[in-house]
């Protein structure tokens, strides 16, 4: 690879990639993201690989690495172009009917298709409700390049913004146009980028610096992960043309450690981007210069924040810090500094491409864009969605996630990382942006979006995120660390049926200064997990405290298990199943649990067929006293 | 160097450009409490119980008096209801840690009987003065933190505070928790079993 020296080079460098592609070529584009890989994406890639070679398809075909294409839940994916056929979960074995079928005959494999509601099979990427209904401004890239080849993205139009920033815009024009797009940040504050920009810009002091935040602490959040890993150019770009219209020369990339294949793919990134002149001094040939470095983060929750993220960078152990001078006018060693998430940066260039009424087009008044969602839990479809700001949570999670499985109710969604809130059934229709998930009690965060089902305990869930952030946070202030403590220990006598009256009230004075009067975002955030739950779900409160009962039936000090004598058939399976040991009985006789051996671990209630559906739970009353031994002779219906 | 003009506790201020607030309110004679707090030291902001209120682009914002430089015109107000409330929380958060006598005497300005929290007593309360002190004043660094969130701890490292602790000892009145009080009672000189590292 040669510099490109000027725009036209570029544009030369790209119409020459075009010219050796033929478009209707047949090419795999088999994603290997960290979700496809870890069940078995590798295999299916080498297995393509070998059977094409043995085919002699070589010339014919061509087999392209891809990053996440979003729909994780059915990897391993197999896209081929230029039809668009989307095969799901392939395996190795498939792969020599695909190659002989599909590649050769152009016939469609139907057992690996995606099959809608009404049992019919659907053929084409596009058409699968999971991705009709996104948006894939960020994300669409994903399967079209391979990460470590420029010329893929480049081939997009990918450097175009750049070109376009350095030769026919003034950094202000650039800066005016990112402000005018409405873009805000993604990492969870939503602030206004154009104008933390325009801050940095005008702050006294050289030399300036750019950051990608790419630590994604936030666990089941891997958005920025994806993007990372499956185009990582378009993040470069994002952040050359930030530098340029900010007065930075020297940009860092804070990647948590965890992330080997996204470490691994940019470091590729940056080196082409470097031999090609889009990085270092003059790029593409203007008076511009700019290069940057990857730093690797020891991954916890709370490095993230941008205080502590900068005094990681120094070289400092990564804690918040009390400063209430902007990084933007004084950051990373003291020298004015803009930081933004991934998919800030990565939404840069397609502003700049197609202008910022296009994107100010997209989303509510005051969120424009799209936002990426990690879509986890008790949802059909999981995996990352990429819908414009402003659609629904129903549209997010019944549209595009399929609902809830099993035929099970839907009870809440918790948005916005650990310290979000959960949200129940009657907000299906917010429109998902930054004000009104705030409004409702919950906040945008990183785009995590957790799904919750009938079976789910909201006391429990709201200790199990207190539980993680009283680990996670860095402990310096006493609000965050003392608050988090005492409510830890609230909550797990709530669940423990040790729940005592004025504990719904103590738990909300404890999360109201805590909102108000801790150091950093996580401490002030960490008051919507009980706050939220409190709000909407203050009856599952009330049921531990007062009746010690566990509505859903989570809580293991709360609930018993019993075998209900008329319906047991004396089969033997819970007794077999039971790894304590707990249930007697024999042939003929009915099965008791001796409630003082039982575990409360459910193995009974799964093994009970459900026809005879004999194993209960019970919750909020003690389990009947076991059947009498004489009396213990079962009944065969 | 230049004099800022503000108003604190509706009383007019003027105090040199670089100043917090809380350096400029205890000169005007406003008492707000602090336990992170030492004046040889950069701000540190782990307690909060110096926050107080100020009037900023149209709202009342809390900010900590201790980090938060006085600005010209800037409006504060070191005790109202809110702040209170705030106060009130944290000294009964803190109280389950330790309910010596400076906490005890903050407890009784603000009215409060006894904490609702339960806690193993007296506990260090992390606010950092012994290790800030030892680091950047002493500069021998012997005491540092571990752990976070819940589990965070200030620890002795042994091989450092054999040789240097028992011919300096400052730290031992800066801690407000009074554990290092009881540790040196406790015949802790700085000379811990060999390789131990001593938690507080
Ligand atoms: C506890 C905590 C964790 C955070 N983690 C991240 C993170 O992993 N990635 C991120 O981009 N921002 C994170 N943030 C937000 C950053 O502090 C900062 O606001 C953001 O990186 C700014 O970029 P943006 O304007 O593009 O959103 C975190 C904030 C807090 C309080
Ligand atoms: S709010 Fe929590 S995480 Fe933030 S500085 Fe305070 S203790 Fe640390
Ligand atoms: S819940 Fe688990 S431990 Fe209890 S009886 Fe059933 S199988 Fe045994
Ligand atoms: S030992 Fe004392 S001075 Fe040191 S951090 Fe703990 S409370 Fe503060
Ligand atoms: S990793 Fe393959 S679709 Fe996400
Ligand atoms: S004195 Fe502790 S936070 Fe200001």
């Amino acid at each position: 690879m040669s510099k490109l020296s000027s725009a036209a080079e570029l544009k030369r460098f790209r119409q020459d990639v075009l010219s050796r592609r033929d478009p209707n070529k047949p090419c795999l584009s088999i994603c290997l993201g960290t979700g496809c890989q870890a069940c078995g994406g590798e295999k299916v890639y080498q297995a393509f690989a070998g059977e094409i070679r043995k085919q002699g398809l070589e010339a014919k075909v061509d087999i392209r690495r891809t990053g996440c294409h979003g729909f994780c839940e059915r990897g391993p994916l197999v896209v081929i172009f230029p039809r668009e056929i989307c095969y799901l979960k392939v395996t190795p074995a498939d792969v020599p009917e695909v190659v002989a079928k599909t590649l050769v005959e152009g016939k469609i494999v139907d057992r690996l298709l995606y099959t809608g509601e009404d049992g019919k099979k659907i053929v084409h990427e596009g058409d699968i409700p999971f991705y009709k209904h996104q948006s894939r401004i960020i994300l669409g890239a994903n399967r079209l390049v391979d990460p470590t080849r420029i010329e893929d993205y480049i081939a997009l139009g990918g450097y175009s913004a750049l070109a376009r920033a350095l030769f026919v815009m003034t950094p202000e024009e650039v800066l005016d146009e990112v402000k005018k797009s409405g873009l805000r940040g993604r990492g969870g504050a939503g602030f206004p980028t154009g104008v933390k920009w325009e801050t940095t810009r005008n702050a006294p002091g050289e030399p300036k610096y750019v950051i990608v935040n790419a630590d994604e602490g936030d666990p089941g959040a891997y958005m920025n992960r994806s993007v990372l890993e499956g185009n990582p150019h378009s993040v470069i770009e994002g952040l050359i043309i930030g530098a340029y219209a900010i007065g930075a020369r020297q940009g860092f990339i804070y990647v948590r450690q965890e992330y080997p294949l996204a470490v691994a793919n940019l470091t590729v990134a940056l080196e082409q981007a470097r031999e090609m002149g889009l990085l270092g001094a003059n790029i593409l040939g203007s008076e511009f210069g700019f290069d940057v470095a990857i730093h690797r983060g020891a991954g916890a929750f709370v490095s993230g924040e941008s205080s502590a993220l900068i005094t990681a960078l120094e070289g400092r152990v990564g804690e918040p810090q009390i400063n209430y001078i902007r990084p933007a006018i004084s950051g990373l060693w003291g020298k004015p500094t803009n930081m933004n998430n991934v998919e800030t940066w990565a939404n840069v260039p397609a502003i700049i491409n197609k202008s910022a009424a296009w994107f100010s087009g997209i989303g509510t008044r005051g969120s424009k864009g799209t936002k990426i969602f990690s879509l986890v839990g008790k949802v059909n479809n999981t995996g990352l969605v990429e819908v414009p700001m402003g659609a629904t949570l129903r549209q997010v999670i019944f549209d595009i996630g399929g609902g809830v499985p099993g035929g099970k109710k839907f009870k809440a969604v918790q948005t916005g990382g650990p310290s979000g809130g959960c949200l129940p059934a009657a907000s299906l229709d917010l429109p998902v942006d930054f004000e009104e998930l705030e409004r409702a009690g919950s906040m945008m965060g990183s785009g995590g979006m957790i799904v919750m089902d009938e079976d789910t305990c909201m006391v429990d869930t709201a200790r199990y995120f207190i539980n993680f952030l009283s680990e996670e946070s860095c402990g310096k202030c006493v609000p965050c660390r003392e608050g988090l403590k005492q409510m830890l220990l609230i909550y797990n006598n709530i669940c423990a049926g040790k729940g005592r009256e004025g504990d719904i009230e103590l738990l909300r004075e404890i999360a109201e200064v805590m909102a108000e009067a801790s150091l950093c975002a996580l401490g002030t955030t960490a008051a919507n997990p009980p706050l939220s739950t409190i709000k909407y779900f203050r009856n599952e409160y009330e049921a531990h405290i007062r009746e010690k009962r566990c509505p859903a039936g989570v809580c293991k000090d709360l609930i018993r298990y019993y075998i209900v004598p008329e319906k047991c058939q004396a089969c033997l399976l819970c007794a077999k199943s039971c790894p304590a040991g707990a249930i007697s009985g024999d042939k003929g006789l009915v099965h008791v649990i001796d409630q003082s051996k039982c575990t409360k671990c459910g193995a009974c209630l799964e093994a009970c067929p459900s026809r005879f559906g004999a194993v209960t739970k019970i919750s909020g009353k003690p389990a009947p006293a076991p059947v009498p031994a004489g009396t213990r002779v079962q009944k065969r219906k | 160097m230049k004099t800022i003009k503000l108003e604190i506790d509706g009383q007019q201020v003027e105090t040199a450009g670089g100043t917090t607030i809380l350096e400029a309110a205890r000169k005007a004679g406003s008492d707000i409490p602090t336990v992170c707090y030492d004046k040889r030291l950069p701000p540190y902001g782990a307690c909060r119980l110096c926050m107080v209120e100020i009037d900023k682009g149209g709202e009342k914002r809390l900010v900590a008096s201790c980090a938060y430089e006085a600005e010209d015109g800037l409006v504060v107000r070191t005790e109202t209801p809110r702040i209170v409330k705030i106060r009130k929380m944290i000294l009964e958060l803190l109280l389950a840690v330790s309910a010596t006598g400076p906490l005890e005497a903050l407890a009784k300005r603000y009215g409060l009987k006894e904490s609702r929290f339960q806690g193993d007593q007296p506990k260090c309360l992390l606010c950092g003065l012994c290790v800030r002190y030892c680091a950047e004043i002493k500069k021998n660094n012997v005491t540092c933190f571990i752990g976070r969130g819940i589990g965070k701890e200030v620890v002795f490292q042994s091989d450092l505070s054999h040789s240097l602790c028992p011919v300096c000892r400052e730290c031992i009145p800066l801690c407000p928790s009074g554990t290092l009080y009881s540790l040196y009672l406790k015949g802790y000189s700085g000379s811990p079993e060999p390789g131990s590292n001593k938690g507080l």
